[in-house]
């Protein structure tokens, strides 16, 4: 830090006693030296440029003196003495200064008064161009005036325009260009003032100060060269303008589109596209459609961000195409690390103290939350400081407060958390509720729930039940709380910069998958909240997704089937959910839900729902009718069974014979897609089935058994598919060994367009450690199976392709075969049967695989 | 869930009075409602009864954890304590040691306190006692035995062994599995 150099010696230091005093006083530096600095000091070249147009400038204007001067001379001869004088005392006047002799004297004056002026141009310009407005504005009127009545001085003026004027034209030095003008400066001088009073405040510089010095021809030549710049750079603006709006985004041609060159020109292309769709009437290229523009752009999106097309499109059909580049963009970068202060223990005050002092730098995460931190450098590894360990915060994100705060848990309540791993929102929940009343931590995976443990523990959470249930079967086990927290599994669009796989790896079927768990999970929860509860009756739904049909559809859902209202969330920021989403019109309380993205919160995207119960009675369910044609449309593959009551749910399984017919008729018309249920008493894991027959090759069979598993986890249904696959199969062996491979054969022909990603499936399953189990079946027995299965599974799913065109023709003949068969198998529930055959379908298996080997190497 | 038997209630509280004295009956004794030590599957809870009633409807297959777990029964039937307990001995245990800020991370990753990593210790500490380690700033960070007295303490080497570590908070992320 040094001393600091005082440069103007106006201020004086002061001297005197005391600790000050003996403090080096400020160096001194000599008058010479700072002379020496300020003359050395180098012009800018803009400063260089001005002073050189000064220079000549002046050189002009004296010449035009001289040459004006003659001019006079002629026509004072012809006037009276007197006016003579009176012109003689204005010209001394006016040109004292410019006589030979003063010249030298002149520019030196000039000198020095021009170079602070440029040094602090800033400072004085206001000034400046006031004064000369001022100037400016008087010579505007005097030339407005006559001539002859105003004074003997404008008279002089107004003759010395048209000298000039003329002198110019005569004058050899004066060029073209100088003569247009002055051409024009007359003319401006005829035209409207107020246009060259407009032109004045634009544009005034350090020329100002000149025009004390200037004649008024020199100050409307100076006027008029401004006006001109004036135009020519409006001219330039609109050439621009004229530019980019004829460079119309020309559409790529096929044969650019299919040889992408890089991702820089695709997101240029991006670029383009998303600003002609912004004004697509006037940009659009003449013959395009915007179907063509939005196809292309979901191509590039897709390309450029790597997303499947599915899921783009969904997300086309949420935001604005500007709003979902932006969303696409913040996705891509990871939402800033948060942790919430666990208030059991600590304070966030004392909290933050301690982790600045370990060389955490953090803020709190705003206004709305009190335990929130956000941060954003550290020295340590967050997750492992002693602050951490000793239960002092726990590392959550933003968005995971929003479902806590608007549930607003109240002492000695009794609160469920149904999907409680990894404990976050639970322990906050406790901890709002400061260990008092009960917690119910509930969450379907076991090995999850462990994390749930570690955390209350290390929190300090003592209030709490740790359980390990199927959302869905918990109000059998136990009813009546005062508010549910359902944090419920989903697609996870919202937290793609979380897991990025989301991108690629969703469908359709996932989507449904997850939405009809959704509102199950959320119907459980809703009846698991007791609605005569004093303080409590609430029930929050959240998903960290954010498709409609993840959230706003769902709680419609929930508000046709149970006495719920919606009820505002308690947030005060985010946006509304939406009220309206495609063909979707959902209840307009609706409104009252709260949405949160990415790219506007710099949260991860979430979604947050706050219902009451008003009653715990569960109305006769009813069939909704927009409710099921979408489900018709969508629901190809999972079958939902979420739209009636747990009675009618109890009753289907009891029946198990039949898919409702509502759905059946149309989706077996688009995908002809073999659906049989068969109840499984035992497993209770969701069915749904995909066997690849070992003898075609691509024998692939669907079936819908009931979902009444775990949270449409896919892997649990993938290794569940196994189990089921082998039961089939085992039905099939002791009634008509030989049909089951006409009715897979069959099957396979229906299933065609399925089979790449039915592969895909059997092969992910293939991979995944098996969990399902068939519960009458020894362990041992099963796992011998199972790896047999597995074997059997790969080597078709390889085969599988060549084989596909043969079998089709047999297909037909054995198709009234298998129908009958199925028949059978339908009526044929006792899934105690199988374990007897297990046997046989083991070595069948083998002889298939044989077979196909044989067949394989043959062709 | 099921009530402690004769036999295990006297070993876990001959456990917990070494840690935290006569402190015990503060555990069960409590002003604010009944307490109550319960065993499953050899892990033991310290639940307070409203909520022992209420995790009794959960059947025993799907109860995961109530309450707070203490420790674990070996099968030699000796009891360990968890780091888990320690949210109820840290505040009632009489003796004490602080770590330094130095030595807070050793002692994190399952070492013993070593007499250069000692900050403080509570007087007059005998032999063979359990104490709550601590670091400087009062965060109790698990707990351990003394190898030696707090006389014999003044007097060691600097690499000398003051406290056997049994437990520590690291433990939540080094063995978040086993913990219960």
């Amino acid at each position: 830090m040094g001393r600091k150099a005082k440069f103007d010696e106006s201020k004086v230091v002061k001297k005197g006693p005391g600790r000050k005093a003996r403090k080096q006083p400020d160096p001194i530096f000599r008058k010479e030296l700072l002379e020496d600095e300020s003359e050395n000091k180098k012009l800018s070249h803009r400063q260089k440029q001005r002073a050189a147009r000064r220079a000549k400038k002046k050189a002009e204007i004296a010449e035009k003196r001289k040459a004006l001067k003659q001019a006079k001379k002629n026509v004072k001869e012809k006037k009276d003495d007197n006016e003579n004088e009176e012109n003689l005392n204005s010209d001394q006047e006016i040109e004292g200064g410019f006589t030979d002799d003063n010249k030298k004297w002149l520019t030196l004056k000039k000198n020095v008064k021009t170079k602070p002026k440029v040094q602090s141009e800033s400072d004085g310009e206001n000034e400046m161009s006031s004064e000369a407005e001022q100037d400016t504005d008087d010579d505007d009127d005097k030339d407005e005036e006559d001539a002859k009545i105003s004074s003997g001085k404008e008279k002089y003026k107004v003759g010395t325009l048209d000298d000039l004027f003329e002198d110019s034209d005569n004058d050899d030095e004066d060029e073209n260009k100088s003569d247009n003008e002055n051409d024009t400066s007359k003319l401006t001088y005829d035209s409207d003032s107020s246009d060259e009073d407009i032109k004045d405040n634009d544009d005034e510089d350090d020329e100002g100060d000149d025009d004390d010095d200037m004649l008024p021809i020199e100050k409307a030549n100076v006027k008029l060269k401004k006006k001109q710049k004036l135009d020519k750079k409006l001219a330039d603006e609109e050439m621009q303008l004229n530019i980019s709006k004829q460079d119309i985004f020309a559409f790529p041609t096929e044969e650019e589109l299919q040889n992408p060159t890089s991702l820089q020109d695709i997101h240029q292309r991006i670029k383009d596209v998303v600003h002609v769709l912004s004004d697509f009437n006037h940009l659009k290229q003449e013959g395009r459609s915007r179907c063509e523009y939005t196809d292309l752009l979901l191509k590039d999106l897709c390309m450029y961000y790597s997303y499947n097309e599915f899921l783009m499109e969904v997300l086309m059909q949420i935001f604005p195409v500007q709003e979902l580049v932006e969303f696409l963009e913040s996705s891509e970068v990871s939402r800033p690390v948060t942790i919430r202060t666990n208030s059991l223990k600590t304070r966030r005050r004392d909290l933050a103290q301690a982790l600045i002092n370990r060389g955490v730098n953090l803020d709190p995460v705003g206004k709305w939350s009190k335990v929130g931190l956000v941060i954003y450098s550290s020295t340590v590894p967050i997750g492992a400081t002693p602050e951490y360990l000793a239960g002092h915060y726990i590392i959550q994100g933003a968005s995971s407060f929003l479902p806590v705060m608007a549930l607003a848990p109240q002492e000695n309540e009794r609160i469920l958390d149904m999907c409680a791993a990894p404990g976050g929102k639970a322990s906050h929940i406790a901890a709002i509720m400061k260990n008092t009343g009960a917690l119910f931590a509930n969450d379907a995976n076991k090995e999850r729930t462990k994390a749930v443990v570690g955390n209350f523990h290390r929190l300090g959470v003592v209030n709490a039940i740790v359980c390990n249930y199927d959302g869905r079967q918990f109000p059998n086990v136990i009813k009546g709380f005062d508010r549910v927290l359902l944090d419920a599994p989903c697609t996870g669009t919202g937290v793609i910069a979380k897991d990025p796989s989301v991108k690629t790896t969703k469908d359709q079927k996932d989507i449904q998958r997850c939405f009809n768990l959704q509102r199950q999970l959320l119907l459980a929860a809703i009846d698991c909240c007791n609605a005569k509860s004093s303080t409590g009756g609430y029930i929050v739904y959240s998903t960290c997704s954010i498709l409609p049909e993840e959230n706003e559809w769902v709680v419609n859902y929930a508000l046709k089937r149970r006495n719920v209202k919606l009820v505002p969330t308690g947030l005060d920021f985010g946006t509304e959910g939406f009220v309206k989403y495609r063909h979707h019109r959902f209840h307009p309380s609706l409104k009252l839900t709260r949405r949160f993205y990415p790219h506007t919160h710099n949260m991860d995207g979430f979604f947050v729902a706050k219902l009451k119960k008003f009653s715990n009675v569960i109305p006769e369910p009813f069939k909704d009718e927009d409710d099921e044609a979408a489900e018709t449309n969508d629901d190809k593959v999972a079958q939902e069974n979420g739209d009636t009551n747990s009675t009618e749910q109890k009753d289907i399984v009891a029946n198990s014979t039949h898919t409702p017919l509502k759905r059946l008729a149309p989706s077996e018309a688009k995908e002809p897609q073999k659906r049989k249920k068969i109840t499984d008493n035992n497993s209770e894991e969701s069915k749904e089935t995909v066997t690849i027959n070992a003898k075609t090759n691509k024998k692939h069979r669907k079936k819908k058994n009931k979902i009444k598993g775990k949270e449409g986890n896919l892997l649990a249904g993938i290794s569940s598919q196994e189990n089921n696959s082998n039961k089939d199969s085992e039905t099939q062996t002791p009634n008509k060994g030989d049909n089951s491979n006409k009715m897979d054969s069959e099957n396979k022909k229906k299933l065609q367009p399925h089979t790449p990603k039915l592969a895909k499936l059997a092969e992910a399953s293939s991979e995944v450690k098996t969990q399902a189990h068939v519960g009458t079946e020894s362990p041992k027995a099963k796992k011998n199976k199972k790896s047999k299965v597995k074997k059997g599974n790969q080597v078709n799913v390889i085969n599988s392709l060549p084989n596909k065109k043969e079998t089709n023709v047999s297909d037909k003949v054995q198709f009234e075969a298998s129908k009958k068969l199925k028949n059978k198998l339908k009526k044929k529930k006792k899934i105690g049967q199988i374990n007897e055959k297990n046997k046989n379908k083991e070595t069948k298996f083998q002889k298939m695989d044989q077979k196909l080997k044989k067949k394989g190497k043959s062709k | 869930m099921k009530v402690l038997s004769e036999d295990r209630t006297r070993i876990l509280f001959e456990k917990l009075t070494k840690y935290i004295g006569v402190n015990v009956k503060l555990l069960i004794d409590r002003p604010d409602g009944t307490y109550c030590f319960r065993e499953k599957k050899d892990r033991v809870y310290y639940i307070s009864e409203r909520l022992l009633q209420l995790a009794q409807t959960v059947k025993p297959e799907h109860l995961v954890s109530a309450g707070t777990c203490f420790g674990k029964f070996t099968k030699t039937n000796k009891f360990r304590l968890h780091i888990t307990a320690l949210t109820y001995i840290a505040p009632y245990a009489p003796y004490k040691i602080w770590v330094k800020p130095s030595a807070e991370q050793q002692f994190l990753y399952g070492h013993h306190v070593i007499k250069s990593g000692l900050g403080r210790i509570t007087e007059n500490t005998p032999k063979h006692q359990g104490v709550v380690i601590n670091t400087m700033s009062d965060i109790p960070i698990g707990f351990g035995v003394t190898s030696r007295t707090t006389a014999e303490c003044r007097h060691a080497d600097p690499l000398a062994t003051i406290a056997f570590h049994q437990a520590d908070i690291g433990e939540y992320i080094r063995s978040e599995d086993t913990l219960i």
